[in-house]
């Protein structure tokens, strides 16, 4: 295995793990390719420690004397600490983890290698795909087609094969508007509201550049989105002057002179480096250990995660008012198209759509969403908070989303059909995962790397009775209203599940969760007997 | 009751602004002698706003307009009414009738009528009997005995009658201690623990710079020696030190540790009422802000210092708590005069402590001890009546908040639920019942309020249900033995149900409380049915649950912001009794006093209103108001750089 250059020491005997909420045991710790075992030496009630490598995002070593201890930050915001004897084992080890937890190859990653005995290996990859979400959408069939202009990624590389359109506009119009947009990513269909059937579209910025091109297929392809009514919307995750700016390097945004019937919001939404720098401050200032209000305040505010939160939600629910009360349709873009776009799109329709509020929904929405319509979770989820590694285009983007789905949850405790544990479940694994989901970062690579063929998808895993037992809300009772959120900031309020989540304190949040499960079975048993 | 001809402005608007209300609706305003009454001219509605006099905390009036007086009602619930009356006469007028009180006899709970016999009141105020908590503690016994030296108040006048002290402590020891302690509050049992270790409590001693006292030394000693298993006492002191020390120069002070054999000192830090004071109102403007962004709130909930301050005084409990039960060490509490800052970390820590003071009959029992009966001065800090406003400090409203923020953090360890301590809260300020009137038990025996007023604990005891956590088993983990709480900066946040009566009226939120009590209530009823018929079971049964579950308040907002929040709201009301001014009595009242004619129209129509239901058709802030109101700042509306 070509692991094994990298492993000089597989065996240490005699080793302390220290984790949180535990006592600290003594055991054998030993390195694989993709995993550190630690097994408790206790004959009686032994106990093991399995931690993905790749979970690891930070590790400190120290020396003193013959044994050394090794500090590992995880992905997950755990922190555990290895007491290792012998100083040459230790610095082998320590070297170990940091080579091996950060391997660029995708394809030497370790869902290519998970195969659990319960499970084969899918005949279908995902829950759904592009073109059996049309099938099943009949009120689509009159006014929209589904498209396979872009069936060898020709058109646009991140898009999936298939994508939904107006009708009335054909594939070389498109091939045409794709020209005009960031990465080829023309405006598609990403939600269609049952009630008045007005839409929601998704794509990249315009190139408009400092000359102000125009691109008369793109227009026809918005005009026909709003035919039949009298306007339709453009929300732009950017502010006027950063849409403006954008202009400089070949982008820009849709003029009012050639796209009249469309009006336009922006709204600054922070993504990139900025985001990931919020995640950095607010971690540190969970672990801060100063037991001093003022400076716990005050590094909370510092971090402005929560105004990033705020931020995602208002803007969502502009997005919903938009769609819902308003009556008309939206286009949703930023510059790339590929993080904040999906994020309020993925949490309008969760506002909006009853559908998407169950635990198929969600997953469902997810896959549409984030995987088919192209994430590019190698790159955002690569490193987490505690890294010491220079940022690259790592940044938060689907731990902020969480958030928002935790705040929604906490809003309207009955009204969605999963429960937190999934949410933490999503934000663990979309950092460091058995599956083969949240891998790569477009369709076109996951098809390179037969990622489809030769790992497991985690939302088809999920969705397994027991999982799905497990990850339901006790709770949930389908409403067909929209949930519209609170933004005020006192609504809004720090997910310690996630951040918190190796502390005492959200052990006691967690019975009472149990507790709740527990109560609503006993419930349904007697109203059954 | 002063019989006083109903004054009656009609054309009034009313505005409630700490519901976050943004229309005025009209109507017509009725000054009783006891409260200001709100009638909406809206035939279909005819909603009711109740607001007592003795809530209304200040009263402002605005310059007269060209459209009329204004006057602005804060009450001390944090409400805040807007109300415009077109004639300045009128706005005069009612001024005046809303101004505090100024004696005793004014006060509601004189005249308030629960429609009660005199046996019945006698009843209500033995419902909470300190002696036979004291007893279920396992006090009196071979250590701790009950003490006559403070029989008629003849030691101290603030101390109830009935006190417990070691029983090495003489009557010369108790009154000589007393001489030397500030307001003659002597060392006695607050809580005794496990029959080994206490909590005592007491005030600052006279020591100044070198005094001392040989009768105070020997009743600490007696204090230490009650507790066999430990050979010294802590003595905490909850204020800052430098306060403790500033007192020194005015011949009070803090035990001399060279005087004193075998104690420990320790300082905790707990600011004083003037700092609580300004510190309160500064969050309850945060609270009051109209759409503030994450960090203009964020930056008004550190400015405040409010949080701190509560974790000051949880600190201080679990100081005590701990080493009470893991040291197993006995602790005597004082700051200045023994009866805020002690009340609450005495009280705090007994909540921590034992279970018993988690339960709802346990909390009024703990109260009624660490705060009624040891002397807490309800009438000035409450400002119960128009006195001195620097006497003026939320004490027990911090007591309540530090409850609260550990319900927050053991969810499953109280039996009460959020609006019991609201409902208390509501209640200390209110004056509707005698129990938290007065200064000290001596005042409120020479008032005979017992034989004027009602007690407002047999009244909470009947509407527990309403009071009751879901969640609560007593048998559970988190229920038993002692609390053991993070203090960590991050596990406080701010009490939106006591601060924020804007947000509570968004979009009623699904409550998950009120599904999971209907689902306990249901289970109970299910078993019993099924433990009395033992015969197979029907499909007419399987209905049941499935039909009750669906009548439960509406737990969802709507699809469309208008229709939506007006629909659900009718839940809201039932489910928020607390959040009245007027405490949820006040209803009772008005359809039971005829004395308080007021032309009303049917009684039959007042009862169908809540005086909560308030915020019934006003259009209310929430999420979506705030998009819409940005959008227009943020978007660009109109404004295409393009066209420029």
């Amino acid at each position: 295995m070509e692991f094994a250059e990298h492993i000089k020491t597989a065996n240490v005997e005699d080793v302390v793990l220290r984790q949180p909420l535990q006592p600290p045991s003594r055991g054998t710790l030993c390195i694989t390719g993709h995993h550190l075992l630690f097994s408790d030496r206790e004959e009686s009630d032994s106990r093991q420690v399995l931690l993905l490598l790749r979970n690891i995002d930070a590790i400190e070593k120290r020396m003193s004397g013959s044994s050394g201890t090794i500090t590992m930050k995880c992905k997950d915001l755990r922190v555990l600490q290895l007491d290792i004897p012998g100083m040459e084992q230790c610095l082998n080890i320590a070297h170990s983890i940091e080579t091996l937890s950060c391997l660029d190859c995708v394809s030497a990653m370790y869902p290519f290698f998970y195969r659990p005995v319960d499970l084969s290996l899918p005949e279908q990859w995902g829950l759904s795909s592009p073109e059996m979400h049309y099938s099943q959408m009949k009120e689509l069939y009159e006014k929209w087609r589904l498209s396979t202009v872009n069936r060898d990624y020709s058109v646009c590389p991140s898009y999936p094969p298939a994508v939904i359109v107006p009708k009335s506009i054909d594939d070389d119009t498109l091939k045409k508007a794709a020209k005009f947009r960031q990465g080829g990513r023309f405006p598609v269909l990403c939600y269609y509201h049952k009630k008045n059937g007005m839409v929601i579209m998704r794509s990249s910025q315009p190139l408009l550049g400092a000359n102000r091109k125009r691109c008369k297929e793109d227009e026809l392809l918005l005009q026909a989105v709003i035919e039949g009514s009298d306007k339709g919307y453009i929300i732009d995750t950017r502010s006027m002057q950063q849409a403006q700016q954008a202009r400089m390097t070949g982008g820009g945004f849709e003029s009012k002179s050639f796209y009249d019937r469309w009006k336009r919001f922006h709204r600054q939404m922070e993504r990139g480096k900025a985001l990931q720098e919020s995640l950095i401050k607010l971690v540190e200032a969970c672990g801060d250990e100063s037991n001093n209000m003022d400076r716990w305040l005050s590094k909370l505010e510092n971090s402005k995660w929560l105004s990033h939160v705020q931020n995602a939600l208002s803007t969502a629910g502009l997005l919903v008012e938009c769609v819902e009360r308003d009556g008309h349709s939206v286009l949703v873009h930023g510059s790339e198209g590929t993080d904040c776009s999906l994020l309020i799109s993925t949490l309008a329709q969760l506002i909006m759509d009853p559908c998407c509020r169950t635990m198929e929904g969600f997953l469902g929405l997810l896959e549409r969403e984030w995987i088919q319509a192209r994430h590019p979770f190698q790159q955002r989820c690569a490193h987490s908070a505690y890294s010491h590694a220079r940022l690259q285009q790592e940044s938060p983007v689907f731990l902020l989303l969480l958030d928002c789905v935790w705040q929604l949850w906490r809003q309207f405790p009955l009204a969605l059909g999963f429960s937190e544990a999934l949410l933490l479940r999503l934000a663990t694994e979309v950092y460091a995962s058995d599956y083969g989901t949240f891998l790569c970062n477009s369709d076109q690579e996951r098809c390179a790397l037969e990622v489809k063929e030769r790992t497991h998808c985690l939302f088809r895993a999920l969705l397994r009775p027991t999982e799905r037992d497990y990850y339901s809300n006790p709770l949930y009772e389908r409403t067909e209203l929209a949930i519209w959120p609170s933004v005020h900031p006192q609504s809004l309020q720090l997910w310690k599940g996630y951040f918190l989540r190796w502390t005492q304190q959200v052990r006691h949040l967690e019975e009472a969760q149990e507790e709740i499960r527990n109560m609503v079975i006993e419930w349904g048993k007697l109203a059954r007997s | 009751m002063e019989h006083i001809r109903t004054p009656k402005v009609e054309n009034v608007r009313l505005l409630d602004r700490s519901s976050g209300q943004r229309k005025a609706s009209v109507g017509t305003l009725y000054l009783s002698a006891t409260h200001a009454i709100f009638v909406e001219n809206n035939p279909e509605t005819r909603k009711e706003t109740w607001v007592l006099h003795s809530m209304v905390s200040s009263v402002e009036r605005p310059p007269t307009t060209s459209s009329g007086g204004q006057l602005i009602l804060r009450c001390k619930d944090f409400q805040i009414f807007q109300i415009f009356i077109p004639q300045e006469r009128d706005c005069v007028c009612a001024c005046v009738r809303a101004r505090v009180c100024v004696c005793y006899s004014e006060l509601y709970c004189l005249s308030f009528n629960p429609n009660v016999n005199k046996e019945e009141r006698e009843e209500s105020w033995n419902f909470i009997d300190l002696a036979a908590d004291y007893k279920r503690m396992g006090v009196p016994n071979n250590l701790w005995v009950a003490t006559a030296a403070n029989s008629e108040y003849r030691v101290c006048d603030t101390y109830p009658s009935e006190l417990f002290v070691p029983k090495s402590a003489t009557p010369a020891i108790i009154v000589g201690s007393s001489r030397f302690r500030s307001r003659g509050r002597f060392p006695a049992l607050s809580v005794f623990f496990a029959l080994q270790a206490a909590v005592c409590r007491c005030s600052q001693p006279l020591s100044g710079f070198s005094g001392r006292c040989q009768e105070d030394e020997m009743m600490l000693q007696a204090l230490m020696k009650s507790n066999p298993g430990s050979d010294y006492i802590y003595v905490v002191d909850t204020r800052p030190k430098l306060n403790a020390m500033a007192n020194r120069a005015a011949g009070k002070g803090y035990e001399n540790e060279d005087h004193y054999t075998n104690i420990k000192l320790q300082f905790i830090g707990i600011e004083n009422i003037h700092v609580m004071r300004s510190s309160q109102q500064k969050i309850v403007d945060v609270g009051e802000m109209r759409s503030p962004s994450v960090t203009d709130f964020l930056w008004g909930l550190e400015n405040s210092g409010w949080l701190k301050h509560i974790k000051a005084i949880l600190d201080a409990g679990v100081f005590v708590a701990r080493a009470v039960a893991d040291e197993g060490v006995s602790v005597l509490v004082h700051c200045s005069d023994g009866w805020d800052r002690t009340a609450q970390a005495c009280s705090v820590a007994s909540i921590l402590l034992d279970p018993y003071y988690r339960t709802i009959r346990g909390l009024m029992v703990l109260i009624q001890r660490d705060w009624v009966s040891f002397g807490h001065k309800f009438s000035h800090r409450y400002a119960h009546l128009d006195r001195d406003p620097k006497e003026v400090s939320p004490v027990i409203d911090q007591f309540l908040e530090c409850v609260w923020q550990l319900s927050e953090q053991f969810p499953c360890a109280f039996e009460f639920n959020e609006r019991f301590l609201i409902a208390i809260h509501a209640h200390v300020y209110s004056c509707q019942y005698g129990t938290f009137l007065g200064n000290s038990q001596k005042e409120r025996r020479d008032m005979r309020l017992h034989e004027r007023t009602h007690s407002v604990w047999p009244q909470l005891w009947k509407d527990r249900g309403k009071y009751t956590n879901p969640l609560y088993k007593a048998e559970q983990s988190q229920s038993q033995g002692v609390l053991r709480p993070n203090t960590s900066p991050y596990c406080f946040k701010m009490w939106k149900g006591l601060y924020n009566h804007a947000e509570k009226s968004t979009p009623p939120r699904q409550s998950p409380a009120d599904f999971l009590s209907a689902v306990r209530e249901e289970s109970q009823q299910l078993e019993e049915e099924l433990t009395n018929h033992q015969e197979p079971i029907t499909w007419e049964k399987i209905e049941v649950p499935r039909r009750r579950t669906s009548c439960l308040p509406q737990r969802h907002s709507g699809p469309d912001p208008p229709t939506l929040y007006r629909e659900p709201i009718a839940s809201l009301a039932q489910d928020s009794s607390h959040t009245l001014s007027s405490a949820p009595a006040n209803q009772k009242t008005h359809t039971k006093e005829p004395a308080l004619s007021l032309p009303l129209g049917p009684h039959g129509q007042l009862k169908s209103h809540d005086p909560d239901d308030l915020s019934t058709c006003s259009d209310l802030e929430s999420g979506v108001a705030d998009l819409s109101s940005r959008s227009s700042s943020g978007g660009d509306v109109g404004k295409d750089p393009d066209l420029e």
